[in-house]
């Protein structure tokens, strides 16, 4: 069905207002939208790794969720929707849940949950090959406990663990490619979006992952205000910056193969997505300009790797 | 034990806390009113407005209402002023209430 | 009718679990627990369950897996033993604040360093309060009708609190034993179906789990907790009361054994008690009135019963099976000597380290356990309180 947004808009909201995210936080938007990516007549189980996202939506007794949602710790959201999917097939089997009932089973963490602590049961839950659908609100660090730079954090980026100062230009690695990686594991869809201003690309991505058989995994971009510094109400500009200057191209690999979903008419340089974050402030000191020469030289191999794929 | 959100505070005894803390009903955080934190607020100009509703998916506290294709007046009970709406408007008709004429 | 069989201690837990057919369980394989999903995995291929086996990537995500199978509304279990226990404990404890009633297997075992695979309690002591039921049992029958009991007493709404059944590791979990296994049908009828009265993937209404809770929540949540863990107290005894009913074995928070006159008593734990009690035997019929203990309870610990169970006794011996390095005695001897503490007439008593790593308890080491008590009475010194037994000096 043709993705029509006064249609989406007039679905009943499943993530509510009320939540402690704090204002003009990506996350929120990244729930609404995937909510509204389950089909209004299925339920949902949404397992959540600790994080910002799990202290604001759910704080006793307060739920910002229409369905039913388990939050059991950090490193475990794969392997705790591992247990309610295993669940779901059981009570069914055992007559317990109808037949025509469709309950669809998502995770959501940030990237500290799911590059990292929450790696391994992540893993372990695609290489079993659980029908559920795994959600990273990606903001680019440890934003829970204060931006602490995570393996998704990019490089040259100021973070708390690495400031940028007379001797550091901030974090000196590359961002781990978790999309990749999850395409590695055979999943039969794997997508990148992130929320550059219409919503047709993240919906249609995130329903395809929820009503595709088997482990299915979406990346979302998801900016942080305070953690990438910036005035909140700029979120879409630097989504629109992200995908421009393919510093966060968007595809998807539905079983196995890749698809480009936007090409930029012009690629931009990697400066149009930093110099309006803090955390890059800097680069743009004189002297170094290597700093951002290199980082896109970076983004340049990545994406040529990527159009090779899509080819 | 007190099962409604509504009625659970800090006042009520451990024994009327649910068990393992869990909630039975949706949607209770609308209860809270975070419309309390706005520093600044955003600003409907209705006569502007295309209804493109390019607006409403883009706030992340569900504070703009859509009913029957149109968007509603602002919930500023839970508005906290993020002001990315105003950025997703193509149309200006959303303004920041200070910056307003 | 009963039926006679011979088996292990691990067998013993995996047929309990054939025979209660539970809807999902979460493996991943240590030594010396390993046998019980391999067991199961085998009912599994033969379809002679229709549980739902999974084989996650490690123990952290077994329990995980578990609560999110248990909160969807299933009854789940898991086994593991020594660092697979450890590496659950954050879990553990997630388990028992979320009251999830989850049923897990440790076959005891010690923990590194050095690494080493037999048995003491070193595992299951260091999760003593992670607000899990703990049962013990000496033998594969204790086990398997420990096992037998677990759901309905961890599933009781006045409970709702995860459950471990310990074994000892290797001692119990390989050595083969005669066992009386119940019938399929009445285990199933005794232990009865799973109806959770929230749960996720109920179509009425929906289920939060595992909020974040302020300070002005937290307290209070702990208070329900523990008062959780008392109530169980109760609920272990009517279930043991209808297991008697049902299957003629009878079981309480712990087991006298001739303590009706004893002067010297042991507490103990697990398979050394059939050892001790051989020693009791002995000592008896030298006119030495010697006793022991088995405590099959330890959380929720029967402090207030054993009290007064010892309470007629002059030295008491209390065997600790894992070492809690607090330098004035190991778990066991903590919570009895604390039991005791407010009792008008109270018994000797001093703390024994022994059998760590799988080091041998003979019959001659208890004796020397009552010589020593028989001492204490004689001279009225206790001398040193915390000592240890049977390694080289």
């Amino acid at each position: 069905m043709a993705y029509n947004l006064k249609e989406e808009m007039n679905k009943a909201e499943r993530f509510h207002s009320g939540h402690r995210l704090c204002a003009g936080c990506g996350a929120g938007i990244v729930c609404r939208a995937m909510m509204r990516a389950v089909d209004p007549e299925d339920r949902a189980v949404i397992c959540n790794a600790t994080g910002c996202l799990e202290v604001s939506s759910f704080q006793y007794p307060f739920t910002a969720w229409e369905d039913s949602y388990i939050h059991t710790a950090f490193e475990n959201a794969s392997a705790t929707a591992s247990g309610v999917e295993a669940a779901y097939r059981v009570m069914k089997k055992k007559g317990k849940i109808a037949e025509n009932e469709n309950v669809k089973i998502l995770a959501i963490g940030g990237d500290g949950g799911t590059y990292d602590i929450g790696f391994q049961s992540l893993s372990g839950a695609f290489e079993r090959g659980h029908d559920f659908t795994y959600f990273c609100y990606d903001n680019n660090a440890y934003m829970n406990t204060g931006t602490q730079r995570s393996s998704a954090t990019p490089r040259f980026a100021s973070a708390t663990t690495t400031p940028s100062g007379t001797e550091s230009l901030g974090k000196k690695q590359n961002q781990k490619d978790l999309t990749q990686i999850m395409v590695a594991h055979g999943s039969p869809y794997v997508a990148q979006t992130t929320l550059f201003g219409n919503m047709k690309d993240f919906h249609e991505k995130a329903h395809r992952a929820i009503y595709k058989e088997g482990p299915t995994f979406v990346n979302v971009l998801t900016p942080c205000p305070r953690g990438w510094q910036y005035p909140a109400q700029d979120l879409i500009a630097i989504c629109k910056a992200a995908i421009d200057t393919c510093v966060w191209p968007l595809y998807e690999v539905v079983e196995g193969e890749y698809h480009l979903t936007y090409e930029p008419k012009k690629k931009l340089p990697v400066e149009e997505f930093m110099s309006k974050q803090g955390r890059f402030k800097h680069l743009f000191k004189p002297g170094n300009e290597w700093a951002i020469e290199a980082a896109q030289e970076y983004v340049d191999t990545k994406w040529e790797e990527l159009l090779q794929k899509c080819k | 034990m007190i099962t409604k959100a509504k009625d659970i505070n800090e006042k009520i005894s451990w024994k009327d806390l649910t068990t393992g803390c869990e909630i039975y009903e949706p949607g209770t955080s609308v209860l809270t009113k975070t419309g309390e934190w706005r520093v600044r607020t955003p600003k409907w100009v209705v006569d502007k407005c295309k209804q493109c509703l390019l607006c409403a998916p883009y706030c992340p506290d569900a504070s703009i209402p859509v009913e029957d294709g149109k968007r509603m007046e602002f919930d500023y009970e839970h508005c906290k002023g993020c002001g990315i709406c105003i950025n997703a408007c193509p149309f200006d008709a959303i303004v920041w209430e200070d910056e307003a004429e | 009718m009963s039926i006679r069989e011979r088996m292990s201690g691990n067998e013993a837990i995996a047929t309990a679990m054939r025979q209660i057919n539970p809807d999902v369980f979460a493996m991943f394989p240590i030594t010396p627990s390993t046998e019980i999903p391999q067991y199961f995995a085998q009912y599994v291929a033969d379809g002679k369950v229709d549980t739902e086996f999974i084989c996650v990537e490690s123990e952290h995500s077994s329990l995980s897996a578990c609560l999110g199978a248990e909160a969807a509304g299933a009854r789940a279990v898991t086994a593991t033993s020594s660092a697979g226990l450890s590496y659950m404990n954050e879990v553990l404890y997630v388990a028992a604040s979320l009251r999830l009633p989850v049923v897990l297997a440790v076959a005891c075992r010690a923990l590194t360093g050095p690494i080493n695979i037999n048995h003491d309690y070193s595992d299951s002591m260091a999760e003593r309060d992670s607000g899990f039921i703990q049962l013990y049992g000496e033998n594969n029958q204790e086990v398997y009708d420990n096992y037998l009991m677990a759901h309905r007493i961890a599933e009781h709404p006045d409970v709702r609190l995860p459950l471990m059944i310990c074994e000892d590791g290797f001692i119990t979990s390989h050595a083969l034993e005669n066992i009386e296994l119940e019938e399929d049908d009445k285990v199933k009828a005794f232990v009865g179906e799973y109806h959770p009265e929230n749960y996720l993937l109920k179509k009425e209404n929906p289920l939060a789990v595992g909020p974040y809770g302020v300070s002005g929540y937290y307290m209070e949540a702990r208070v329900a907790q523990a008062y959780a863990m008392k109530n169980a107290k109760k609920v272990i005894l009517d279930v043991a009361k209808d297991f008697e009913k049902t299957f003629g074995r009878s079981y309480g928070f712990f087991e006298e054994y001739k303590m009706d006159d004893a002067e010297i008593a042991m507490v103990i734990m697990g398979s050394s008690a059939g050892t001790a009690k051989a020693c009791v035997d002995e000592l008896r019929r030298e006119g030495i009135k010697a006793g022991l203990i088995k405590v099959r309870v330890f959380r929720p610990f029967p402090g207030e019963e054993l009290s007064k169970a010892l309470s007629n006794c002059k030295a008491v011996a209390i065997m600790d099976k894992s070492e809690g390095f607090s330098a004035c005695g190991g778990p066991l001897f903590a919570e009895v000597s604390g039991a005791c503490i407010n009792m008008d007439k109270r018994p000797k008593m001093v703390d024994i380290v022994y059998g760590l790593g799988g080091r041998d308890f003979t019959v001659d080491a208890a004796r020397s356990v009552y010589d020593r008590l028989s001492s204490i009475v004689e001279t009225g010194e206790v001398g040193e309180i915390y000592t240890h037994m049977g390694q080289r000096e």
